[in-house]
């Protein structure tokens, strides 16, 4: 029993090889194309959060260039590639379901081609794709500052003793952007342990940021969309850089320095 | 300063006992030159009360300025890069005796001259619509660097001479012991040259990292303000920038000439012309990252809001188009020179087919690294799934330290293509040449391994040790992979059997068109990164010196401003191809004669119209 499935599975595999060397580099092109975008929109997501669009038709795009590339490197194997489909659109010696298949292509195409163009032309109601930018430079004034406060372990627990008061809710106990406030925002609170965030910017950015809040950032590449409060309005400056210090320290990120 | 030259021309014409009818004329002139300084003194006096002027019917000062200047630089981009090839190209032909590289030196030459004549054209018009449009800003910045003014004069006036020299004298200059003394010219060219690029650069860097002194000589304040912290950057930057851009336009014009060839020699011609542009494009390339990588360094250490805005604020979305466009550039070289193997070397295509393959696939993947940017692109309903517009797996790929790591992975796999194609067609003979490919592979595995493992380990460990160390030595070991490689193949090739002899000529039309995208994606790539490092300095003229305060001082979008990258690339190309059409005009005359002039043989086309010898051959069975 066992004997015959492994005998079947055999064949089977056989028929794929077949079938895909019959095929030759369209066929296989066409197939690792269908494949890898249904393992970006489909499986990846089982795993982690789903992509944006445009980034699964800039994989798309990339693999398409890449297996143009490939198949056009000689001129047998150019021929392999692009033979199948032009003598297909020429309709050469064509009968029964292929010339039926052709006409479905050369009236669908052009259909397909104008939906596309009115679906990304026709108004619609859904906000447009953001194109955010994270880190807007800041104001002269704050460029350069360095933190006047020493960094003792009583001052980094003072500065997690007063995030955790005024920051945790939303930037998590955590440090992770994942606080008790944090789902009611869009985008979420900066999640610092990642190293992509504080990791990159130096103190003065922080301060500057704490400070001013969203209202304060620059009209530069509007619309921001930050709902970080004024803090400048209810805390004094030395709590500020102590609350930094116990950012950095809590996140296990280092500040970013020139020297 | 005063001005005397009409007294003394009139006293010297008395004391050279000239006619007296031409000292009445000069007397004249001079009478006439006395209201003309009144009305200067007038205008000088306008000039410090209006700080702008508009043409807004013909798109508004800036957008003028814009397309102009850009001309400007693309154009001396070109002139600048090819006097560096030609010459390079001219001591090849003398030290190997090969002739083609002589008269391949000569052909760009020739397009030297009427290039140059163009960019000087442009640098005009440039200063003139300056002095128009920023009467302020030009005063202040000729306060600054009238002495290097008076320098940048001399310098052209050494250059023009240098180059007629160079050019007139190319065919006297052959024979005799004086090719010596014409490479000698070439050399001078291109020192004047690369002091014509620097003094400009001065300029522009000072715009962006200004140093000013309030005291001291003319002198004085002139050096420090040239001497300002981006200069050097944007020197070197620069200058690889240029040979890559001439280069890749040689390769350009050869893969048009090649498309258009009618006859078997003029096909060998240009596609050996079309794979030495593509050489010395690529082999620029491969530095250039770490020069742009040094300049932004400096940019950041000079003032870190700039930097922001640049890398991390409103401009940032430019670096990735920037990736997008090199990594056409790195495809497009690539994939020449992977077309110059199966094609140009009978039987290669089986042996190399894997090895292509995977290079293919690496290339890609690191692209796909390069061009993920931190913050995705992402509608209401995506970046709410995704928990933001960073996501949770593939926004590790959007910091430097990821980008730095596939940069120096695609440098590699480059040059490993190169290798590739110098060794296909050859057997090693050397008794050691076993022991060399296995140090080169271990090199190179060795180098792609720890350049991975230091971009990893660049996740964990505080910026500055990732852009000091990290960064450095991941430069340094793919470096140590070219310089270590190179020569030993270089070695292992002297001695090397030819089992296939290279067949010029046969490449097909793609090939052409390769080289033409690589061209117009260095000419893009160039007008996106001059709107970058113009834009950087936001809403100065000088930054934090000088504020713009017209209605122009504002960052136009970034839509807009592709728009006017585009049409700049288009005006560049639609130029670059008036200068050889004027520049090679003579040689279709000389071709057209009948006793010169070797046809194909009937039936047989031109590459672009599919044209090949297997086809020629063919046609004639």
């Amino acid at each position: 029993m066992k004997g015959g499935l492994l005998l079947k599975g055999e064949v089977l595999l056989k028929k794929c090889g077949v079938f895909l060397n019959r095929g030759g580099v369209l066929l296989k092109g066409v197939l690792l194309i269908v494949g890898l975008y249904l393992f970006l929109k489909f499986i990846l997501p089982l795993f982690t959060a789903p992509l944006p669009a445009n980034l699964i038709f800039l994989y798309l795009a990339l693999t398409v260039a890449g297996i143009v590339i490939f198949a056009t490197l000689s001129s047998e194997s150019t021929e392999e590639f692009f033979g199948p489909i032009v003598r297909f659109l020429n309709g050469e010696r064509q009968t029964g379901p292929m010339k039926i298949a052709r006409l479905l292509v050369l009236v669908l195409f052009p259909l397909l081609v104008g939906w596309q163009t009115y679906t990304s032309t026709v108004p619609s109601d859904m906000p447009p794709a953001e194109s955010r930018t994270i880190h807007p430079a800041p104001p002269g004034e704050f460029v350069g500052l360095s933190n006047p406060i020493p960094n003792t372990p009583e001052n980094v627990m003072m500065g997690k003793g007063l995030f955790a008061a005024f920051c945790s809710p939303c930037h998590g106990a955590n440090f992770d952007g994942k606080g008790p406030a944090a789902r009611g925002f869009n985008p979420p609170p900066a999640n610092f342990v990642d190293s992509g965030t504080i990791a990159q910017l130096q103190e003065s950015y922080l301060f500057w940021r704490i400070k001013k809040g969203g209202v304060g950032l620059p009209i530069e590449g509007m619309p921001w969309k930050s709902a970080m409060p004024r803090w400048e309005l209810e805390l004094p400056d030395e709590w500020v850089w102590k609350i930094i210090m116990g950012e950095y320290d809590g996140a296990h990120q280092k500040p970013r320095t020139w020297e | 300063m005063t001005y005397y030259g009409g007294h003394r021309g009139r006293s010297a014409g008395v004391r050279r006992g000239r006619t007296w009818s031409i000292a009445a004329l000069l007397f004249l002139i001079g009478q006439l030159g006395i209201p003309l300084l009144g009305l200067a003194q007038d205008a000088a006096s306008t000039a410090a009360t209006v700080a702008y002027r508009d043409i807004p019917q013909l798109g508004g000062s800036r957008n003028i300025i814009w397309v102009i200047a850009q001309q400007h630089l693309l154009l001396a981009g070109f002139v600048l890069g090819v006097p560096i090839f030609a010459w390079v190209c001219e001591i090849v032909g003398v030290r190997t005796g090969d002739k083609r590289y002589d008269k391949l030196a000569k052909e760009f030459t020739k397009l030297l001259t009427s290039a140059y004549a163009t960019t000087a054209l442009f640098g005009g018009i440039l200063l003139f619509m300056l002095l128009g449009f920023y009467p302020k800003l030009m005063a202040y910045l000729t306060d600054i660097f009238f002495p290097s003014f008076v320098v940048y004069c001399a310098l052209f006036l050494l250059e023009t001479v240098t180059l007629y020299l160079y050019w007139y004298g190319w065919d006297v200059m052959q024979g005799g012991g004086r090719k010596g003394l014409h490479l000698f010219l070439g050399f001078l060219l291109n020192v004047f040259a690369f002091f014509i690029m620097i003094i400009p650069n001065s300029w522009a860097t000072f715009q962006a990292s200004p140093v000013v002194v309030a005291e001291g000589s003319a002198l004085a304040r002139a050096w420090a303000a040239t001497w300002n912290p981006t200069w050097w950057p944007v020197n070197v930057h620069r200058l690889i920038a240029n040979v890559v851009l001439g280069g890749f336009i040689c390769g350009a014009y050869a893969g048009m000439r090649y498309l258009s060839a009618n006859t078997h020699e003029e096909r060998v011609h240009y596609d050996w012309m079309g794979y030495v542009g593509n050489f010395i494009g690529v082999f620029g390339m491969l530095p250039l990252p770490f020069a742009g990588y040094w300049l932004m360094r400096e940019v950041y250490q000079y003032n870190q809001q700039m930097g922001i805005t640049l890398m991390g604020g409103f401009l940032s979305w430019l670096f990735i188009l920037q990736a997008m466009l090199i990594g056409v550039l790195f495809l497009g070289a690539n994939y020449y020179f992977w077309l110059g193997i199966t094609h140009r070397i009978e039987g290669s295509e089986v042996k190399y087919r894997r090895p292509i393959m995977a290079m293919l696939v690496i290339l890609l993947l690191c692209l796909g690294v390069w061009m993920t940017p931190h913050s995705l692109v992402a509608s209401l309903e995506e970046a709410r799934r995704m928990g933001g517009t960073h996501h949770p797996l593939l926004g590790v790929f959007g910091v430097m330290s990821a980008k730095m790591t596939v940069v120096n992975i695609m440098i590699l796999v480059t040059f490993m293509s190169f290798i590739i194609y110098w060794r296909a067609g050859k057997v090693e003979t050397a008794t050691w040449a076993k022991v060399a490919q296995k140090v080169m592979a271990g090199v190179l595995g060795l180098a792609a391994i720890v350049v991975i493992v230091l971009g990893v380990w660049g996740y964990f460990v505080p910026a500055i040790v990732r852009i000091n160390y990290f960064s450095v030595v991941q430069v340094l070991i793919v470096l140590f992979v070219l310089v270590t490689i190179t020569p030993l193949t270089g070695l292992l090739m002297k001695s090397a059997r030819t089992t296939t002899e290279m067949i010029w000529g046969r490449m097909p039309p793609r090939a052409g068109y390769a080289l033409v995208l690589n061209a117009v994606m260095v000419i893009l790539l160039m007008t996106l990164m001059g709107y970058a490092r113009s834009s950087s300095r936001v809403h100065w003229h000088v930054y934090g010196v000088m504020r713009d305060s017209s209605q122009y001082a504002f960052s136009p979008a970034l839509g807009y401003a592709a728009a006017f990258m585009s049409l700049n690339t288009f005006v560049f190309c639609l130029l670059v191809a008036f200068i050889f059409w004027v520049a090679t005009m003579g040689d279709k005359t000389k071709t057209m004669e009948p006793e010169t002039k070797k046809k194909l043989p009937a039936g047989a086309y031109p590459a672009m119209a599919g044209g090949s010898p297997t086809l020629d051959d063919r046609n004639k069975q």
